[in-house]
């Protein structure tokens, strides 16, 4: 692939554009509703304070994560709706094994994040295995597998909850297990999760993996068209496993970082929504793991910064999921729209390159 | 691509909708989300920072009985205050920084609703040793300046519970709870046990809407109503609801099946549409409304509560209500096993068995 000035600047173009266009349409919405637009923004757009930097990094790392969960999966086509179930039930198993602490200090760390991949990469596996088995769409299973992990989860901390408070929990890890983080912001009071390493090494991973293996290749051409991959000898079937493998293997670290950095249990307050939020930014991402950070930062500032709208707005913080659905929306209509200009635009080419190559056949005749 | 962009116009439908409900059901009370303060004459240097959970002012049920707490406060003391709501799938650092947000703005006391922010008053508090916090159930915070108020729910729903089983023809009652989270088996097991003091061979049928972290089932009617309209049509006669506002949809279900239902948290029969009324037998009262102002008042009068409050029948914290009046005929037994249960002769059980 060559590199195209006037490519890049359209893929960087599209979501500027469609940033601009969801403060239009978000301003829109404000206005109608009698909220002081300017306040709204003048409160997002603020200048974030330490803490909240420290946050939105924190908040990103973990999208991010979600977002390459999602990723995999698009790259061939395939819809992993369940990596919200997946990452939950591998934080709980995580959190579980971690509290039980059978190992000692950093190893019992590890040895958690080992058993969050595996049972996040077991649970997608079910979609997969249905799917080349049975022929299940994995929308549908994925998204019945959710619920199935919500049940599973909400028994099974019941079992091994402490009682006594009403927000039940695992036991909680032991402290030379917790992880104290990066202190990289000035004078911010919190910390970058440690374990967001994970997220920039999980990003290594996957562009690794697409661009630079026999299996990414393949990926990506079934992805591209499925036949076509066939005729050149993939295993359609295998891909489809391996690759809901891999999808819910990224999907169990999403709760990492959470766990080890800030939550140090499993409870009823554990972050949830994160498998969704993440199929959002991998899809204003493009898939592709710098725009997926992008994607990440954005959403993870935006979700940060609507945090205080309703104190110093008084405007519902629910305006910014308005902002991130249009941006959402726009972006996948802008690459759209370019894809379609483009097309037409290499058909115009090769039509006058035919239309100039049969005049010059036909001048010497 | 085709597929991913058609999928992505769905998902993005689907954000929207969410969003747009979601400021459907907050966008009148924008104004009070500001700073406000009471209409009186008393004024007061006091600011008083509140944080809702999930619903915030406005959700008809547990957030909107704080809300009055601090309304009469505003009204009677003259106290600012500031409010701000949690919002569904937030990062537990959302919680934190907004409860550090009233703080810093000097906002004190600061008051977190409900058990969700338990970590988070934990982690704050500390941070703001000069500032006072309170949040409602739940008692897992021990730092000095922080304030538990809890309730014995378990005490109400034993007398809604008798309620229940004095009024059942069929002997057959059900439970409707929110979500299945021990907060709301308290619930359960009151009701259970004053069904079982009344009727010890009662039936008592059982439904959770959602299991955590799910928790729509506060704020579901339909949900709601399939779940009663399943015990209704399983013979019961009378359905108690732990549920919030997914409660309207048992009140729906027990008009429809010409039973009776019994609601929580506030006397619904006094917020229920008119041809709902006849179907509310009673409501289990739980004074959220009493927790927050009597805070509010023990701090304007320079000593606040401290450790962990517990609002039970005793002190008027839980109860039963008798608006509508169908439940004067049987008062009399009910206000006994409530005196039972005040001298400690009924011990109720707070799990369910």
């Amino acid at each position: 692939m060559t590199f195209d000035p006037r490519k890049a600047g359209l893929t960087l173009a599209a979501p500027l554009l469609a940033i601009v266009f969801a403060v239009l349409v978000t301003s829109i919405v404000l206005a109608a509703a009698g909220d002081p637009v300017g306040t709204v923004w003048q409160t997002i757009f603020t200048q974030p304070r330490p803490r909240n930097v420290v946050n939105i990094i924190n908040a990103a790392s973990v999208l991010y994560l979600s977002a390459l969960a999602a990723a995999v999966g698009f790259r061939m086509n395939l819809f992993n709706i369940g990596v919200d179930g997946q990452y939950r039930i591998a934080a709980f198993a995580a959190a579980y094994v971690a509290g039980e602490a059978w190992m000692p200090g950093k190893l019992n760390v590890l040895f958690s994040i080992l058993v969050a991949v595996v049972v996040g990469a077991l649970w997608a596996g079910i979609a997969g295995l249905l799917k080349v088995t049975r022929g299940v769409s994995e929308v549908i299973s994925t998204i019945m597998l959710n619920s199935i992990a919500t049940a599973l989860v909400a028994y099974f901390l019941r079992q091994v909850a402490e009682k006594g408070s009403n927000n039940i929990h695992t036991t909680t890890i032991p402290a030379s297990s917790q992880l104290a983080g990066f202190k990289l912001v000035g004078d911010a009071p919190n910390a970058i999760y440690t374990l967001s390493v994970l997220a920039v090494l999980a990003g290594i991973f996957y562009w690794l993996l697409l661009n630079r293996t026999v299996f990414g290749f393949n990926l990506r051409a079934t992805g591209m068209s499925e036949s076509a991959a066939v005729a050149s000898g993939v295993s359609v079937k295998k891909m489809v496993v391996v690759s809901m493998l891999i999808s819910g293997g990224v999907a169990g670290l999403i709760g990492m970082p959470l766990l080890f950095g800030d939550a140090y249990n499993y409870g009823l307050t554990f972050q949830t929504g994160l498998g969704f939020a993440g199929i959002a930014v991998a899809l204003l991402g493009r898939n592709h793991p710098v725009g997926i950070a992008l994607a990440a930062l954005l959403f993870a500032f935006l979700n940060e910064q609507s945090n205080s709208l309703q104190l110093k707005a008084g405007v519902s913080n629910d305006i910014v999921n308005i902002m991130q659905g249009v941006i959402v929306l726009s972006v996948v209509i802008a690459y759209e729209v370019v894809r379609r200009y483009n097309n037409a635009a290499e058909q115009r080419r090769v039509a006058a390159q035919l239309a100039a190559s049969r005049q010059a056949e036909e001048v010497p005749a | 691509m085709r597929r991913s962009t058609k999928f992505a116009a769905a998902l993005t439908a689907g954000i929207l909708s969410l969003a747009l409900t979601a400021c459907g059901g907050s966008s009148d009370d924008n104004g009070s989300a500001k700073e406000s303060t009471g209409s009186s004459g008393a004024k007061s240097d006091i600011k008083v920072g509140l944080a809702y959970d999930i619903g915030g002012r406005g959700d008809q049920s547990f957030n909107d009985m704080a809300a009055a707490g601090l309304d009469k406060a505003k009204s009677e003391f003259g106290v600012k205050a500031s409010e701000s709501e949690a919002t569904p799938d937030e990062a537990e650092s959302a919680k934190e920084d907004r409860l550090i947000q009233l703080a810093d703005g000097g906002y004190n006391p600061v008051i977190a609703i409900g058990f969700a922010y338990s970590e988070a008053v934990g982690k704050v508090a500390k941070q703001f040793p000069d500032t006072n916090f309170a949040i409602v159930d739940d008692t897992a915070n021990t730092d000095a300046n922080v304030t538990n108020l809890v309730f014995a729910e378990e005490q109400g729903s034993f007398l809604v519970g008798a309620a229940a089983a004095l009024k059942s023809k069929t002997g057959d009652i059900g439970f409707v709870g929110g979500v299945n989270v021990p907060l709301i088996n308290k619930f359960e097991a009151g009701y259970d046990a004053g069904a079982k003091a009344v009727n010890p061979n009662i039936k008592i049928e059982s439904a959770y809407l959602t299991q955590p972290p799910d928790f729509t089932g506060f704020n579901d009617p339909g949900k709601g109503k399939t779940a009663a309209e399943g015990q209704f049509d399983g013979g019961a006669d009378v359905v108690y609801h732990a549920a919030g506002g997914s409660g309207l949809g048992v009140f729906q279900a027990a008009k429809a099946a010409k039973g009776l239902a019994i609601g929580v948290d506030s006397d619904q029969y006094l917020t229920a549409a008119p041809d709902l009324q006849p179907s509310i037998l009673t409501s289990m009262i739980k004074h959220v409304d009493v927790a927050v102002y009597n805070f509010i008042k023990s701090f304007k009068d320079g000593d606040p509560l401290t450790g962990t409050v517990t609002f039970d029948l005793k002190s008027g914290g839980v109860d039963y209500s008798t608006s509508g009046g169908q439940v004067d005929d049987i008062k009399s037994k009910l206000d006994d096993f409530k005196k039972q249960i005040i001298d400690g002769t009924i011990t109720v059980p707070t799990t369910v068995k």
